[in-house]
């Protein structure tokens, strides 16, 4: 009998323990939980409840419309032009922005005393303001004033006007847009490449990986996985919400060639004040956002080693 | 014919000296192990071996053709790494593959989807698979092979390892602290593993590794360094009866060699601890002289029991016991050396083993004796029983 009662005054400790424990868990998790509730979760639910409305900024009341908003911004030239660019955008900006970042990082890598000042130099124009870079973009750029077309010049090629002629506008911006992307990429491929055991290529070298070609394709490009996928996943998102370049240098035009699905909703949100419609445009842009990193994380995540 | 012929090797990082003068020649299909405290260059040298540090002095020759040109790719020489450098992205049969296909695919036919459209790499694949699968059964890793490294034990990551290396036939194996990953059990089994392979390859084998035992059990030759030097070369059995340097006798054996204090007299007799040993050290009156003693060299004993014939008896007392099973280890302070503690097996019989003060007894001949910079004395000529006895009394 008094075995039995020990057992059970045994258990109500560790009962009581465990409750606590659970309580302690509860109390730290609380701060973090109420924050993202109140800046994340809570202005998430607004905005898709307003998406669902008529509400524009200063009315006084509104009503439920449905998916009004959604089958308006289908029918909407201006949406579907931005949408287009957008992703025409990310279409340039991925790919050279991630590739030119794996490139420079492994010839950074390479060397060792310069090392650190091609970090900096490479990483400065992540450091600055894109805003403030725009705007000397913008002079870099013109087309009777700028240095760059002053050295168009001296190589026989006659003055583009970069930002003013429709089919170029939206080249140049993600041209600048990879300007300030390869930088951090760079900083992260750099991690990535750290990460890799000196001792993997040492193996490979004596297995006959006798090349820079082969080691790449065989050790740094594998390895280099689960970096590439964070990369290619941020830089995508970092693409998709391109918009300090086109409020500063073009404002979407000329002709709507460079019109990029935030610019848009600003324009609907905070400049034609139909916040219900902006709202519904911002659903689809985070919608669209989902969607590429599901994709992406679930499809680069079978090629990927972990550990 | 795959001797290897080190001469005058060298080494230095920066103004840091690794390696001075090494000169070692390592007969065709040799077991040979460079053993040493951690620091003590024979890392170094194999990876000199490998290619993959060139030597900053000194010149190396693999079956008589000289290597220092070489890649190491090109050197045919096989490494086995200490943490086995598997490519963790690749199956076990991939692993095992690369050194083939490295070989045999030219640069098109290795590079992803280009790759496909070569006929003859198909041709050349199923070869190299074939083989991968040969040496696998060698191994006993075949039902590995479509695992990922990730996946298995350290034992099958360390088969791997070898299969890869052993794959493409190399003239020479190199292996850097190949076990020290391991646990104790599976050590001993891989000992044994890399001992009959070796039997069976008949290759070349240049081992590296801090642990003397490993050293003793595999090798051929041993090669003890220390400080970027070759202290002694020789058979295991060599090494551990005539150690050539104080270093030496310590580093090789376990239970560690007892080193005792011992003080050279006018007529060049030994003295420990106050008693006479009847050996004879060509040392000026007054030298320090260590006198050492293989644990199984000193014979506990009751206090005040006979001793044999010429045995030197010391006493001491017994402050441990170690039971290990077949013997037991005894640990004694020497009476009248402070701080001097002597081990000495026992066999483990149904008696407990002694306590308190005791007799250590040992056989002059059984001593190694080192001067004060730690180089063995030969003491040729012993002085005789009598006149030890005239010491004594």
């Amino acid at each position: 009998m008094t075995t039995l009662a020990e057992e059970t005054l045994a258990q109500k400790a560790a009962r009581r323990r465990l409750r606590l424990e659970k309580l302690t868990g509860i109390g730290f998790a609380t701060p973090a939980t109420l924050l993202l509730v109140t800046v994340c979760l809570a202005p998430l639910a607004v905005l898709v409840l307003m998406s669902f409305t008529d509400y524009d900024l200063g009315n006084l009341d509104f009503k439920f419309v449905g998916l009004a908003n959604f089958t308006k911004a289908l029918h909407d030239p201006v949406f579907r032009r931005s949408l287009w660019n957008t992703l025409l955008y990310v279409a340039i900006v991925l790919p050279l922005g991630v590739g030119l970042a794996l490139l420079v990082a492994i010839l950074v890598h390479g060397r060792k005393r310069t090392r650190g000042f091609y970090e900096v130099a490479y990483f400065l124009p992540v450091t600055s303001t894109l805003i403030a870079m725009a705007t000397v973009w913008t002079f870099l750029l013109h087309p009777k004033l700028g240095p760059i077309n002053a050295l168009l010049g001296v190589v026989g090629i006659a003055p583009r006007a970069f930002l003013s002629d429709p089919s170029l506008a939206l080249p140049t911006l993600a041209m600048i847009g990879i300007w300030h992307l390869v930088g951090f990429n760079m900083v992260l491929f750099l991690a990535g490449l750290t990460a890799i055991p000196k001792d993997l290529y040492e193996a490979a070298e004596i297995d006959g990986c006798a090349n820079p070609v082969d080691r790449f394709l065989t050790i740094t490009w594998p390895m280099l996985g689960p970096t590439l996928m964070f990369v290619i996943v941020t830089s995508s998102i970092t693409a998709f919400k391109v918009f300090d370049t086109v409020a500063v240098m073009t404002h979407g035009g000329p002709m709507g060639s460079s019109e990029v699905l935030l610019y848009s909703i600003y324009l609907e949100g905070f400049q034609y004040f139909h916040s219900a419609y902006a709202a519904a445009l911002t659903v689809v842009f985070l919608a669209f956002i989902l969607v590429f990193s599901v994709i992406q994380t679930f499809t680069l995540d079978r090629r990927v080693h972990y550990g | 014919m795959a001797s290897i012929a080190l001469k005058g090797i060298g080494k230095s990082f920066g103004t840091t000296g690794v390696l001075s003068g090494i000169d070692l020649a390592i007969a065709d299909g040799e077991f040979i192990t460079l053993v040493g405290p951690s620091g003590c260059g024979k890392s170094t040298l194999i990876r000199i071996i490998a290619g993959l540090e060139p030597q900053s002095a000194g010149s190396i020759e693999i079956g008589g053709r000289p290597i220092d040109h070489l890649r190491p790719h090109e050197r045919r020489v096989a490494m086995v790494f200490q943490s086995y450098a598997l490519y963790p992205h690749m199956s076990v049969a991939d692993n095992i593959a690369l050194p083939l296909t490295m070989q045999r695919l030219s640069v098109v036919e290795r590079l992803p989807l280009v790759k496909h459209l070569s006929p003859r790499r198909r041709r050349v694949m199923r070869e190299v698979m074939a083989e991968v699968h040969a040496t696998a059964a060698q191994l006993q890793i075949e039902a590995l092979l479509a695992r990922k490294p990730a996946q298995l034990s350290g034992g099958q990551r360390q088969r791997v390892a070898l299969g890869r290396a052993m794959v493409r036939h190399p003239d020479v194996f190199l292996m850097d602290e190949p076990l020290s990953n391991l646990d104790a059990k599976l050590r001993v089994h891989m000992r044994s593993e890399l001992a009959e392979l070796h039997m069976r390859l008949a290759t070349t084998f240049v081992y590296v590794t801090h642990d003397q035992v490993e050293a003793m059990t595999m090798s051929d030759r041993v090669a003890m360094m220390d400080a970027g030097r070759i202290l002694q070369l020789g058979t295991p059995t060599e090494l551990y009866t005539r150690p050539a340097t104080l270093k030496v006798a310590q580093f090789i054996g376990s239970p560690a060699i007892n080193v005792l204090p011992g003080i050279v007299d006018a007529g060049g007799r030994v003295a420990v601890a106050g008693v006479a040993v009847p050996v004879r050290a060509p040392l000026a009156p007054g030298s320090r002289i260590s006198v050492c003693l293989r644990p199984e060299a000193v014979a506990p004993r009751p206090r005040g029991a006979a001793s044999g014939a010429g045995e030197v008896v010391i006493g001491a007392h017994v402050r441990r016991a170690e039971n290990l099973g077949a013997e037991w280890l005894l640990h004694c302070d020497v009476d009248g050396l402070d701080g001097v503690i002597v081990a000495a097996r026992i066999a483990a019989g149904d008696r407990p083993p002694p306590e308190g003060a005791i007799d250590l007894a040992f056989l002059p001949q059984a001593c190694h004796l080192f001067d004060a910079d730690g180089a063995r004395i030969e003491a040729a000529a012993r002085a005789s029983a009598g006149a030890a006895a005239a010491i004594a009394s």
